[in-house]
């Protein structure tokens, strides 16, 4: 079970790199968003096994009882990549609506300092 | 005295929520920051004299015990940083209140208080998920103030800051995982007695992973590109504050969690190399560049590289130095973008080209810039040349003497660049001026503000020199407990 889950881990890690590294914002999201998810799944494996929920009543006998802390780390952190996601994405329109393109755009001082580069060495 | 503790965190929060709720009325809103922010200043002072006399201070939120509430802890070095970096943050906010559409927009207040609110936290905090919590709500905060008002180039810069530091972010929370995996606590206290006892492979990869997430967020070399493209296109008070403090935040984590959780016993050669580059590159680049906010960006870089060659000699005068150029750094480099405003706000550009002669028109801003600036180069007797003075001899005291000479000619340059901005902003004429707008009475009060908040951040600076004895010892004494963490780990952990 935890190598199936690590192996899911590692597939959400990759395809989101791969999307991070595309030059549309979308893609740049979406990419964020699937490493998050690979993130909160290992945290989950980074908990152990499962077992019975970890509430006073429902505990019986000796049967093993799930880590409560993972998964109380794993709430916190889908609040805060779900709140900074959304940001993005409207973020992501308004630079659509300013330039009615998903593409992030070059630099202009990058661009001034390649051109000047570029003039210096046919100097 | 415990109470005083989570106050620097929840006073801002307080006023964040007051100045959402007054967020018609500006004069309320300034109130509310100012108050939020000088009451958390005052916990800060009340703070370090508890600290500095009774030792480290520690208290578990929600009154479960240490290593499974979350603690927050108070030593000498945390409580320096707050200190001046509360201080720093005050001034900037004042600064911010004279500037013409600096906070017009009512979700300025609210977010720079939460903003001071998450730096205050990733201080005092003694637990790695809590310092997550703590790095997230100063960004969340931050790419709310960096984006604020929507200009085009801001969206396209602002993208590139959240997009990092959003990565970064899940690399830090992949590294919690892993931490919490192989020892099952976060608690920064008891990791540092388990860590110890881990495989030399996992304790190495751990150390690595919060070394580069700690990395981004201070903007070391590899890892520090975003930085000048997102910093100098917001407004000059954020980006001051934002130039003093935030990448500071991540040379105390980095500080930190060296020292307490993978402590060495000599020089650390990855740590120099990366020091050695980050100055080298952060100077170079900054050579290259022809705007004054840009120059001014590269230059925090290449100062990171500083802080770092102190951590990496992981000796106590090396830490020791470090501290103290930490402690230097905040104020100065905030003080250099704030005098970079003024020039914005008298010229209308900080572009090399586009200004010049601010000499004859503007003196105050000239001895402003000129002081700042020969202390971030560490001309005698400025608090630079004390930081640098003590980095130097922490060098020669470890037998690293070629970190030391790239110091050296990293400093020698960072005085050149400045002399270009010297030349470009000061003296000499403008090539391509920006026709001058006419000034009305309603500008020159707020001239008058931000005038003085800068002279009083300049004074913070010199005051720094001239009490640098008083400092170092402290500093000293910061650094003693760094390496020697036990004082810290009986106070969380109750033994």
């Amino acid at each position: 079970m935890t190598v199936l889950v690590a192996a899911l881990v590692a597939v959400l890690y990759g395809t989101g790199v791969y999307l991070l590294l595309q030059r549309t914002l979308t893609r740049v999201i979406l990419g964020l968003a699937l490493i998050s998810h690979g993130c909160h799944l290992l945290i989950m494996a980074a908990g152990g096994p499962s077992g019975l929920a970890p509430l006073v009543g429902l505990i019986r006998g000796d049967e093993p009882v799930a880590d409560p802390l993972p998964q109380a780390l794993i709430l916190t952190a889908i609040v805060i990549t779900f709140g900074i996601t959304v940001f993005l994405l409207a973020l992501a329109y308004r630079s659509f609506q300013l330039t009615s393109d998903d593409e992030v755009e070059d630099d202009i001082e990058d661009r001034r300092i390649a051109r000047r580069s570029t003039e210096a060495g046919d100097w | 005295m415990r109470f005083l503790l989570p106050a620097p965190v929840a006073l801002p929060l307080l006023f964040a929520a007051l100045a959402v709720v007054f967020s018609r009325s500006r004069a309320a809103q300034r109130t509310c920051s100012i108050v939020g922010v000088s009451a958390a200043v005052a916990v800060a002072v009340a703070l370090l004299v508890i600290v500095e006399r009774d030792g480290v201070q520690s208290v578990t939120i929600g009154g479960w015990p240490a290593p499974v509430g979350i603690s927050l802890v108070a030593d000498l070095f945390s409580c320096m940083v707050l200190l001046i970096g509360l201080v720093t943050v005050l001034v900037v906010l004042v600064y911010a209140t004279g500037q013409r559409g600096a906070d017009d927009l009512p979700a300025f207040h609210p977010a720079y208080l939460v903003l001071t609110a998450g730096v205050a936290l990733a201080f005092l905090t003694g637990d790695l998920f809590n310092l997550y919590v703590a790095f997230e709500i100063t960004l969340t905060a931050s790419y709310v103030l960096i984006t604020l008002g929507g200009r085009r180039t801001q969206v396209r810069h602002g993208m590139t800051y959240v997009v990092v530091n959003l990565l970064a972010s899940l690399l830090f929370l992949t590294g919690i995982g892993f931490v919490y995996a192989a020892t099952g606590t976060l608690n920064l206290a008891s990791l540092s007695e388990v860590i110890p006892t881990l495989p030399d492979g996992v304790r190495l990869a751990l150390g690595l992973l919060f070394f580069v997430v700690f990395g981004i967020k201070a903007a070391m070399f590899p890892l520090f590109n975003w930085l000048p493209d997102s910093y100098p296109t917001a407004h000059s008070p954020v980006t001051a504050v934002f130039a003093g403090l935030l990448t500071k935040v991540g040379v105390y984590c980095i500080i930190r969690t060296q020292t307490l959780l993978f402590p060495e016993t000599e020089p650390s050669v990855l740590i120099l190399v990366v020091a050695g580059l980050t100055m080298v590159v952060g100077v170079l680049g900054a050579v290259a560049q022809n705007d004054m906010k840009r120059i001014l960006s590269f230059h925090i870089v290449s100062q990171i590289g500083y802080m770092l060659l102190g951590l990496g000699l992981f000796t106590v005068s090396g830490l020791a130095a470090a501290v103290l150029f930490l402690i230097h750094q905040i104020p100065v480099k905030t003080s250099l973008f704030l005098t970079s405003g003024l020039v914005e706000e008298s010229s209308g550009s900080t572009a090399l080209d586009r200004v010049g002669g601010l000499l004859r028109r503007a003196p105050l801003t000239a001895a402003l810039f000129g002081l700042a600036a020969l202390s971030l180069a560490g001309i005698p007797p400025f608090s630079g040349f004390v930081g640098k003075l003590s980095l130097i001899e922490a060098g020669f005291g470890a037998r690293e003497y070629v970190i030391v000479a790239v110091a050296l000619l990293v400093s020698l340059f960072t005085l050149f660049s400045m002399a270009k901005i010297w030349n470009g902003v000061f003296w000499g004429e403008a090539e391509e001026p920006v026709p001058v707008v006419a000034e009305g009475p309603a500008k020159a009060h707020g001239a008058l503000i931000m005038n003085g908040a800068t002279v009083v951040l300049v004074g913070v600076t010199v005051a720094i020199a001239v009490f640098a004895g008083p400092i170092y010892e402290l500093s000293e004494r910061a650094a003693q407990s760094l390496l020697d963490p036990s004082a810290y780990v009986s106070a969380v952990l109750g033994r």
